[in-house]
């Protein structure tokens, strides 16, 4: 069929190829927000909105569908400054873990030094993997795997292998997941002000700059004279911090420290920035790509739990990994035909 | 810090770590598995038992196979991560099929891993999706697919089909019946592996796909049948398992499975790279992990303990067995 679409192309005026490669590009680009909106219009229509008091766009749904989806979103927006860099990080579900267990031990201290030790400690072990990757030249993926199995002894150890209650939760931790921001809910806020400011340091920061040279030739980024092994630690560093800060989020919502939470969530971060168009290669994507494939999966996901009772819950993870691979498919025959 | 101490020592002691590596791979590996086996003989009451033996070896069965699979794999340059949820699937179709007669169960579940191992490779080759993207959704899709049958409830027969169990539970003289069948298939591994045109073409293809296609190897076939191999032993796998605890559990068989077996096959010295392969370092690394697990336990050292010491042996094979660059 490509074929066929090849032969149309070679027969097609130049500029019928010009714009259908514009086309095509710009699928590729912004796919995963077209996705999005046709998404959010099927569901406006089969659930309705506030106009008809249907339960879809309505305020307090869209804003549980963000808040709920708050926590993989600030993974996603780490994972994908490693992800530009070439790199994966598998340990950030672990070291969510390793946040939120932290917490929860010291939760009955000031607020302020609660958030700054947990978050700190993630943020030295996002550290660690950054050294080992660029100081002892290991892969990113067996060093994140490895730091994956490790934190999760930690989380277990600091924990006692049992979840750790909040008994009395101080009001700051528990403003971290209930409070308001004006109409918003501190969680939503958080996220929005994390890809606000991610967006600022991609792309008009020299640090910023350097992860996508990085990303883009990480041999050229060197000859260049960049300095490699520190963009390499800031972006674990920074995955590091973000898984943290989620862990937080997720023991002052569930009220307690899960030494086993965060399990898989490395994948559906993965799986949100590679919908959002990011390449796993390294050098392409961006950050408001990543904020919308959280978003696509967290409103499919919202839609296939409203149709709960003729999609059985367990055909929902069948149709998840449908959808990626089809989303991944798409893009990839779009951009190969570009090239 | 940690790092830093570790610097120290490498200096310090830099000679004998550069002799360690020197070994080569798999001989790094196989010291490391011997000391650790000789620092348990000495140091764990009742380790040097022939029966902890063959329960290590019962133990490591299902990971050995997965890492087995995942060693041809990863030598042509992949990775597969839905092996936990191709478990689940094999353990999930063998329960439901059991009433038609054993052999047409396995053989449905066998198939239908395989299978699921061919598009795995089919969507990799031929429609070029990178292996990590397609094998993390057939995780995702593949343990949906394992719960449908039983709404993720477990499916217990147990006492039932006492032949099937047999796999799981039997013994022949005094090795374990599944021991048999991870040392048959790693047997056949390593003679696929070094005898044959096919086991070649697997770290050719991982070598240089490019130059591997032109000299005349079919790397779609090729790249195909190893995703399809890995789905047929973790296949296999699932079905142990299920056998061994005479029930199908979809929600819980395999989980995190993949990592144990990635985690061995880096061990062993087969590089994530690709063009490299030796099922042997696998052996080694899935045993070391096991003897970890089994010694903690009879040392009663927390769990929680035994995963950072896992993690740090990880990352030290990686180390030592680095390619030497200038």
């Amino acid at each position: 069929m490509s074929q066929a679409a090849a032969a149309i192309d070679d027969a097609g005026s130049t500029r019928g190829r010009v714009a259908r490669a514009k086309f095509a590009s710009f699928i590729q680009r912004q796919g995963a927000l077209v996705a999005l909106i046709l998404v959010c219009l099927f569901a406006s229509w089969r659930y309705g909105t506030f106009l008809d008091n249907g339960s879809f766009l309505t305020g307090q749904n869209l804003l549980n569908v963000v808040a709920q989806n708050s926590m993989v979103g600030l993974i996603a927006l780490g994972m994908t400054f490693v992800i530009l860099t070439g790199g994966i990080d598998l340990s950030v579900g672990s070291l969510l873990a390793v946040g939120g267990v932290i917490a929860a031990t010291l939760a009955g201290n000031n607020f302020i030094v609660v958030l700054v030790v947990s978050v700190g400690a993630t943020t030295l072990l996002g550290l660690l993997n950054g050294l080992v990757i660029a100081k002892v030249r290991i892969q990113p993926f067996i060093v994140t795997l490895a730091m994956m199995i490790a934190a999760r002894g930690l989380a277990l150890r600091v924990a006692h292998e049992k979840p750790i209650e909040i008994r009395n939760m101080t009001g700051g931790f528990r403003w971290l997941w209930q409070g308001m921001i004006g109409p918003l809910p501190v969680p939503i806020v958080m996220l929005v002000a994390a890809y606000f400011i991610g967006w600022l340091v991609l792309n008009h920061t020299r640090f910023g700059r350097h992860v996508y040279a990085l990303g883009d030739n990480e041999e050229a980024a060197r000859l260049m004279g960049l300095n490699v092994g520190r963009v390499t630690l800031g972006v674990y560093a920074l995955s590091g911090a973000l898984a943290g800060l989620a862990g937080v989020i997720l023991a002052s919502r569930l009220g307690s420290g899960q030494p086993v939470a965060g399990a898989g969530f490395e994948l559906d971060a993965i799986a949100a920035v590679v919908v959002g168009g990011t390449l796993l290669t390294g050098g392409q994507g961006g950050v408001g790509s990543t904020l919308v494939g959280v978003l696509l999966l967290g409103v499919l996901f919202n839609i296939l739990n409203n149709e709960g009772d003729w999609i059985g819950s367990y055909w929902q993870g069948v149709l998840r990994g449908i959808f990626l691979l089809a989303v991944v498919i798409i893009q990839n025959r779009l951009s190969a035909r570009k090239r | 810090m940690q790092n830093a101490g570790q610097a120290g020592r490498t200096q310090s002691a830099g000679g004998a770590w550069s002799r360690l590596g020197a070994l080569g791979p798999t001989y790094g590996a196989l010291a490391a598995l011997l000391l650790l086996i000789i620092a348990n003989a000495v140091f764990t009451r009742n380790f040097w038992d022939i029966n902890n033996f063959w329960n290590i070896l019962l133990q490591v069965a299902p990971t050995m196979l997965v890492a087995t699979g995942m060693t041809f794999v990863i030598a042509t340059g992949g990775i597969d991560l839905s092996v936990g949820s191709v478990m689940a699937i094999a353990a999930s179709m063998a329960a439901i099929n059991l009433e038609r007669g054993i052999l047409p169960a396995v053989c449905i579940a066998l198939l239908v891993t395989t299978a699921v191992g061919a598009l795995n490779g089919t969507l990799i080759s031929i429609f070029r999706i990178q292996p990590i993207i397609v094998t993390l959704a057939v995780l995702i899709a593949g343990r949906g697919l394992a719960q449908i049958p039983s709404e993720g409830r477990l499916i217990e027969f147990k006492g039932h089909y006492p032949a099937f169990e047999y796999l799981g539970t039997g013994y022949v003289g005094p090795i374990p019946v599944q021991a048999l069948v991870m040392l048959l298939v790693v047997a056949a591994a390593i003679f696929v592996m070094r005898a044959t045109s096919f086991g070649r073409y697997v770290v050719a293809v991982g070598g240089n796909e490019n130059a591997s296609r032109l000299a005349g190897v079919k790397v779609h076939r090729t790249k195909i049948a190893v995703y399809a191999l890995s789905g047929l032993l973790a296949g296999l796998a699932g079905l142990i398992e299920s056998a061994r605890g005479g029930a199908s559990d979809p929600s819980n068989v395999g989980q995190g499975i993949e990592l144990d077996a990635i985690a061995a096959v880096v061990i062993g010295g087969t590089a994530l790279t690709g063009g490299r392969a030796t099922i042997g370092g696998t052996v080694i690394g899935a045993l070391m992990m096991q003897v970890i697990t089994t010694s903690f336990n009879m040392q009663g050292i927390q769990f929680a303990w035994s995963l950072v010491i896992k993690a740090a042996i990880i990352i030290v094979a990686v180390y030592v067995q680095r390619p030497k660059v200038a």
